[in-house]
């Protein structure tokens, strides 16, 4: 299933290399065609529907796609590795290759880590790794408030400089308000983007969501009330501040009809939320599993079926990883004990795959949420199609039919939410910068014959 | 044995006849058989228990099995021994049954998955204690024939007892009609969706009632302020005479124990002999705990059916 090949010492290619034959996804012009995309010293140098349609010019290397779907890579704008602090649960070169896998072109890490990105050479020292490691882009969020402590400004100025593309406490929501409105109103010196996990701290104790299965299981519940409270808050603050928000990881029903009324009044608040929210519900942690054990917790089927309709509609503008590597240590333990978090790099596309093929969202609608919208919110360079863009491209098979299997994963830690799910749509080739950093064995004759 | 959940009425009922069948050999002099002659049974209790703990030892040893009591607070867990390793280890010392308490809800689910042996749930966090339903079912049904049709109200912390939630499901896979009465700070969410009635009014919640079922008030798992104060908490929901007067005039009172006098249960309805079955209770549980290691490692377990 997922066997392949990393592709690491090649250097790109010096010439141009064209990529024919395939389905192309454009998500800003809202379009599928068939066509082919030229690539030149790393960059996009053209693309379209009438490009190479009677064939490559002799003299430039060229790529057979076969019909299957080409895209821009996803950029994926919130992950966790386990470097620095906890290299025994993924390293940045791991979580690198299973990017790779997944088909994701840019990264955006999470500061929590040990130590925590409150200090700008953690951001270097990522930004180093990554030109070391050659695989996918890594960029790393700054720490919103210093130790993630949700109390005092970390140096926001200083993170920026050295390269924090965004600021967030990462899964710690800041339940002071004071301190988020300071934040906001800091934050426009630098036209710097706030992520926020919204979850009202004092009622977000519980383990699971609250409601019948918990009662059942005998486990605390978190109510998804928890949620929608600071999502309120936190837009009445961009309100007063004129600050720019992105609200991470939306789960309810409530919050995603609050976040749609706030956008129609003209503010500056986007968000996202995760495939478990959008693919699975409550029922999934049944039975004390624990890799179902997620924050926020999964809520219920009425709150799914919202979520999806946030997706449709746009009112969530995009879908991230919320890439979470545990091993067994954190897992094997009783519910209650067992740390929250799930990987999510390698199944981001074939589950996101699903709004498509269960005929919610379109494909460009889809490499709206997992690219271009995200890359523009952050202000990175990939996740488009355009000339001169970086060649950042994902090459997939929509159709392959295959089974999430916590064996096949490439990433230090298997905790997948999805394991057993069976999926359809796999990644054949990844290409960062114009490079191949990845490709999958059945479609490797055909990228070693061109 | 995890959880009464799933447990079919036959089940429940071939359980509560094996248990008959011990009473009065417990209340004999000669107390021993050797059904279980050989095997071995650990208690291990992660959480401090006195009676469960003494009563699945009593029941074991009347059978003649042998049994270990592990002191979890001198044992290797206190080293930072994990859960599964300890399970893997008691394991590997092949016993015939585990009885397992622990503090945590899905605890004994858990360590099940990882042992050969049959595990016994003696109590695991919030969720079940199938052999505290199976006896207040047996203390019932010696005193009212059958379950079938009674109404029964399970009173107090509903949020924190699985008791409760155990009791719950075997009252009404028997036929028994159920009402959850407590403060709804101690009441779970969407606990109507299990079945019950729910009531926050001891007035209108034990009208008409043929047993009532207390609970302790459990402020060692609380966090924060559930509710004001226990002589609150006791003026409206401690069970005194007067509300029991509501009650059916035959109503019988029980309790699962440790009670707490003055909280949940004044002392005069606690020791009224014409309702309070709560030493019965007690002497239920060994001969219910019998019946189950009897059923489960006493080479007839197809008398009972599929019990574990």
């Amino acid at each position: 299933m997922t066997s392949g090949n990393i592709l690491r010492g090649t250097p790109p290619h010096a010439g141009s290399t064209a990529y024919i034959n395939a389905h192309i996804i454009d998500p800003t012009a809202d379009r599928v065609y068939a066509g082919a995309v030229l690539i030149s010293d790393g960059k996009i140098a053209d693309f379209g529907p009438n490009l190479f349609a009677s064939g490559a010019p002799y003299g430039i290397q060229s790529v057979d796609c076969r019909g299957l779907h080409l895209a821009p890579g996803l950029v994926d704008t919130r992950a966790h590795t386990g470097e620095p602090g906890e290299e025994h649960k993924e390293t940045l070169e791991s979580a690198g290759i299973a990017a790779a896998v997944g088909g994701i072109t840019s990264m955006v890490l999470l500061p929590d880590n040990e130590p925590p990105f409150d200090d700008a050479s953690l951001i270097e020292f990522v930004a180093r790794r990554a030109r070391q490691i050659k695989l996918t882009n890594m960029y790393a969020y700054g720490a919103l408030t210093v130790g993630l402590e949700g109390k005092e400004l970390a140096e926001m100025g200083l993170l920026a400089e050295a390269g924090a593309v965004a600021f967030t406490d990462a899964d710690h929501a800041v339940g002071n308000a004071q301190v988020l409105r300071r934040a906001l109103y800091y934050a426009k010196a630098f036209d710097a983007l706030i992520v926020h996990l919204p979850q009202e701290p004092t009622l977000s104790g519980g383990t699971m969501t609250s409601g019948e299965m918990a009662t059942r299981l005998g486990l605390s519940g978190s109510p998804p009330l928890a949620e929608v409270m600071l999502v309120e808050r936190d837009i009445r603050l961009v309100e007063m501040t004129g600050g720019r928000l992105h609200l991470s990881k939306i789960s309810t029903a409530e919050s995603v009809k609050v976040i749609a009324a706030a956008k129609a009044r003209g503010l500056r608040v986007t968000c996202d939320t995760a495939p478990p929210y959008f693919a699975l519900n409550d029922i999934a942690v049944g039975d004390y599993r624990t890799f179902g054990k997620l924050v926020p917790p999964l809520r219920s089927e009425k709150d799914r079926q919202a979520i999806v309709e946030g997706l449709k509609e746009g009112t969530i503008d995009c879908i991230v990883s919320d890439h979470r590597p545990q091993d067994q240590d954190s897992k094997r333990v009783p519910f209650a004990q067992a740390e929250p978090g799930g990987i999510g790099l390698e199944t981001l596309l074939p589950v996101s795959l699903e709004l498509v093929h269960n005929g919610e969202i379109t494909l460009p609608q889809l490499f709206q949420r997992l690219a271009s919208t995200p890359a523009r919110l952050f202000n990175l360079p990939g996740g488009r199609l355009a000339k001169g863009a970086p060649a950042d491209l994902v090459l997939f098979d929509s159709d392959y039919a295959w089974k999430i299997d916590r064996s096949d994963i490439w990433s230090k830690t298997k905790n997948s939410p999805f394991d057993e799910r069976p999926v359809q749509g796999l990644v054949m080739a990844t290409i960062v910068g114009g490079r191949t950093i990845y490709c999958h064995d059945n479609f490797a004759p055909a990228a070693a014959a061109a | 044995m995890l959880g009464i959940e799933g447990l079919s009425p036959e089940t429940i009922s071939g359980l509560l006849d094996l248990s008959e069948s011990y009473i009065d050999q417990n209340r004999s002099i000669d107390k021993r058989r050797d059904l279980l002659s050989g095997r071995t049974v650990i208690n291990l209790f992660f959480e401090n228990s006195t009676r469960t703990r003494t009563s699945f030892e009593v029941a074991a040893k009347r059978l003649g099995a042998d049994v270990i009591n592990m002191d979890v607070a001198t044992s290797s867990v206190k080293k930072g021994e994990t859960l599964l390793d300890t399970a893997m280890t008691l394991n590997a010392m092949r016993p015939d049954a585990i009885v397992v308490r622990h503090s945590e809800s899905g605890a004994v689910n858990l360590l099940s998955q990882k042992v050969n042996c049959t595990v016994i749930n003696a109590g695991d966090g919030q969720h079940e204690h199938p052999t505290q339903a199976l006896l207040d079912a047996l203390t019932i049904r010696r005193r009212r024939g059958s379950l079938q049709g009674l109404l029964v109200a399970i009173c107090g912390d509903i949020m924190h007892s699985r008791v409760a939630r155990s009791n719950i499901h075997l009252l009404q896979i028997m036929g028994a009609r159920v009402r959850v009465v407590g403060p709804p700070t101690l009441m779970p969410t969407d606990i109507d969706r299990m079945g019950v009635e729910v009531h926050y009014n001891m007035r209108t919640g034990l009208k008409d009632v043929d047993i009532v079922m207390m609970l302790r008030l459990q402020t060692e798992r609380m966090q924060g302020s559930f509710v004001p104060s226990v002589s609150e908490y006791f003026r409206f929901y401690g069970l005194d005479h007067e509300k029991l007067k509501i009650a059916k005039p035959d109503v019988l009172v029980m309790h699962p124990g440790p009670m707490n006098r003055g909280v949940e249960i004044d002392s005069e309805v606690a020791d009224d002999l014409d309702r309070s079955v709560i030493h019965e209770q007690v002497e239920m549980g060994v001969a219910v705990r019998m019946a189950c290691l009897e059923a489960l490692i006493g080479g007839r377990r197809n008398a009972i059916g599929a019990a574990a």
